[in-house]
């Protein structure tokens, strides 16, 4: 049975895109047949993360609209054979999605692939609800600072009112991913600690990604985090993320970039 | 000296982000979001409305004050009655 999971947060910024192409590249990378689906419609750009840019022709809205055929949109991965994307439209705007056509091509998509992974808009209008509404599990992505906490609580209350799981009286089953957390700052009491997120929005922990150049350095290149630099520790995160996903029990820890000598004493006299 | 604590001291500021989010986010999830009221609104609305029944109050004499606490939150509707003073009308 195909998984419908939504990657989504409300405020923007925070890595929803960054994830879905990490998490998509990792579900993948455990034998899954994935598809990537980007909701944000107007301002797509999980084709850019994933490297796919140039190979876009038709997209999400053409599909829906009867322009063109889902295997027509669908965008093959060049690394993983068992991983697609479906584009956004870029030239229109959010009214163009329709709830019968978005449920209609998930229901195609779900036919296709093990896992389809949908990345939200941000705000919580028409777009992020569309993007959420087929949804069989989410993963809240939240930065360790009030405005994302803030944001991603609202989003708990709206998968829990707005969804058709919510709607047909199911519950949503919700993973909090906390991005760009910093433990050396967390440790010092200067950014909100792994707990003092938990505490504040109690919905289980799927796993947390630390502070990263080399998040950045795979956008560069257009590649998700965990093919462009799969030993990075952000990538070993996302990874176990996604084996969570999948049912496997691991302890979510944070994971280190391996240190030389000098990173070593510098971090100590920092803390 | 204030030099010295100050580079010793090392501010620490997540307890207080913790601390608002909490109160703020406590008064949200039972106000904010689809078919929820704002319960000390709706309280604010219907005090006034039983007032004023009985009383013609002048709504610039009616000053609301709100306090959202951790534990509880405070309204605080201050209302000029006039002339109350045991069933008799005030003199001007």
């Amino acid at each position: 049975m195909a998984q419908v999971l939504v990657v989504t947060s409300g405020k923007g910024g925070v890595g929803k895109t960054t994830t879905t192409a990490a998490l998509g590249a990792a579900l993948a990378k455990t034998g899954k047949s994935v598809v990537v689906v980007d909701f944000d419609v107007g301002l797509r750009n999980l084709d850019l993360v994933m490297g796919a840019e140039r190979r876009v022709v038709f997209d999400l809205v053409n599909v829906i609209q009867g322009d063109a055929k889902l295997a027509q949109a669908l965008i093959k991965d060049k690394r993983l054979e068992n991983l697609s994307l479906l584009p956004a439209s870029q030239t229109r705007d959010k009214d163009a999605l329709t709830a019968e056509g978005v449920a209609k091509v998930m229901a195609e998509l779900k036919e296709k692939f093990d896992w389809v992974v949908c990345d939200s808009p941000a705000g919580i209008e028409r777009g992020a609800q569309l993007a959420m509404a087929h949804a069989d599990q989410a993963v809240i992505v939240t930065n360790p600072e009030v405005s994302s906490v803030r944001d991603s609580d609202r989003i708990i209350g709206m998968l829990d009112s707005t969804t058709e799981k919510a709607k047909a009286g199911e519950k949503m089953p919700k993973h909090l991913l906390l991005t760009r957390y910093d433990p050396a700052r967390a440790a010092r009491g200067e950014m909100l600690s792994v707990d003092d997120v938990l505490e504040i929005l109690s919905i289980p922990l799927i796993g947390i990604i630390p502070e990263s150049q080399e998040v950045l350095s795979a956008s560069n290149v257009g590649a998700p985090v965990t093919l462009a630099a799969p030993d990075s520790a952000p990538a070993r995160a996302y990874m176990e993320a996604a084996r969570r996903l999948i049912g496997e029990k691991i302890d979510v820890t944070v994971p280190t970039e391996k240190k030389g000598l000098f990173d070593w004493l510098f971090k100590r006299g920092a803390a | 000296m204030s030099f010295l604590s100050s580079l010793f001291q090392k501010k620490s500021s997540a307890p207080v982000a913790r601390d608002r989010l909490q109160i703020l986010l406590a008064h949200e999830r039972t106000s904010v979001g689809e078919g929820k009221s704002d319960l000390l609104l709706q309280l604010q609305k219907e005090i006034m409305e039983v007032i004023r029944k009985h009383v013609s109050v002048d709504q610039d004499k009616v000053q609301v004050k709100l306090d959202r606490g951790a534990s509880c939150s405070m309204l605080e509707i201050d209302i000029e009655v006039p002339g109350l003073t045991d069933g008799k009308p005030e003199k001007a």
